[in-house]
């Protein structure tokens, strides 16, 4: 397996695509910090079925938004798997509506989980990575990164700024072997696409070239692949993984 | 040995490993950076090994001013 022995922690990880993230790790051989804000029952099954397949697990609840709680969570993990050698910074949310009634708590709470979130573990996770020498850091973006969206104008600040983060952090790091790079999924079956309305949806299909939505495990196995020695000269980069989608 | 000279034995085994400099490269008035060779990203480094191996803490605002062995020294000697 091509991630034997490895330390992993994915925040966002107990539904949609960092679910799949934790799962796909697991299945490559990786222990797993399971980071999670709200929903426990879930977490905890996201541990379970990692358990099942041999690896160790801990559901974590933090609020990577703030940075004593991520900084906390990077310990926890240290400290009960011994290092973490992949973090994978996958939680975010929407708060969608058009800019020009776009509520400042709705700017500041998506910017604060989906951009400063990932900072915060990036910075906590630094020394344990600089003193091993080795890490693999891993950012969730988006597609709308790219293509922009109407009503997304927050998120999509966040998801641009997380491949800028992503180009700048590379480049502090690649001297001691740390590896970063982002993948921006297109449209993926996840409670979050889910409640995009059946028009928009349909337009969007009409665009994508596989003629389908992504499944998360298809955002998970590039994931294991970015923090497999096969990506081992790749980094500052984003993969996007969106089905080839026309715009 | 006193313990000036135990934390200046130690701070010198810490830059010996973390830099890779030959050991008597490493002087008391060594500058860090420009006799011997660190990057920013190496003073980090180092800063973060004398908090471990002193269990202080040395805020950036501090760290930012330790530029030589001696002043390294002298600033664990003084926080300890």
């Amino acid at each position: 397996m091509v991630l034997n022995g490895k330390k992993a922690v994915v925040t966002g990880a107990s539904r949609g695509i960092g679910r799949a993230i934790a799962m796909s790790l697991a299945e490559a051989g990786a222990d797993v910090l399971v980071n999670y804000t709200n929903d426990a029952e879930a977490a905890e099954k996201v541990c379970s079925d990692i358990e099942k397949l041999g690896r160790q697990s801990i559901a974590h609840r933090a609020n990577i938004a703030d940075p004593e709680q991520a900084s906390s969570m990077i310990q926890l993990a240290v400290k009960q798997l011994g290092r973490v050698d992949i973090l994978v910074n996958n939680a975010g949310i929407t708060r969608d509506n058009l800019v020009a009634v776009l509520r400042d708590e709705d700017w500041d709470s998506v910017l604060s989980i989906n951009l400063k979130g990932a900072f915060n573990c990036v910075r906590a996770v630094t020394r344990p990575m600089l003193k091993a020498k080795w890490g693999r850091i891993i950012n969730i973006s988006s597609i709308i990164a790219y293509t922009g969206n109407v009503g997304q104008a927050n998120y999509a600040a966040s998801k641009g700024g997380l491949i800028a983060f992503t180009k700048s952090v590379a480049q502090e790091l690649g001297s001691r072997k740390i590896t970063v790079n982002a993948i921006a999924p297109g449209y993926i079956e996840t409670d979050m696409t889910q409640g995009l309305p059946e028009t928009f949806r349909e337009k969007m299909l009409s665009r994508i070239a596989l003629g389908r939505l992504g499944r998360p495990e298809e955002i998970g196995s590039v994931a294991v692949f970015l923090a497999s020695d096969a990506a081992s000269y790749i980094t500052g980069q984003t993969i996007i993984v969106d089905g080839g989608l026309a715009v | 040995m006193s313990s000036s000279e135990s934390i200046a034995e130690k701070v010198k085994a810490i830059i010996v490993e973390q830099l890779g400099v030959e050991e008597e490269e490493v002087n008391i008035d060594s500058s860090f950076i420009e006799d011997l060779g660190a990057d920013s990203l190496d003073i980090v480094e180092l800063v973060m090994a004398f908090e471990e191996e002193f269990d202080i803490v040395i805020p950036d605002e501090n760290a930012e001013k330790i530029r030589t062995v001696g002043q390294a020294v002298k600033y664990i000697q003084d926080h300890r």
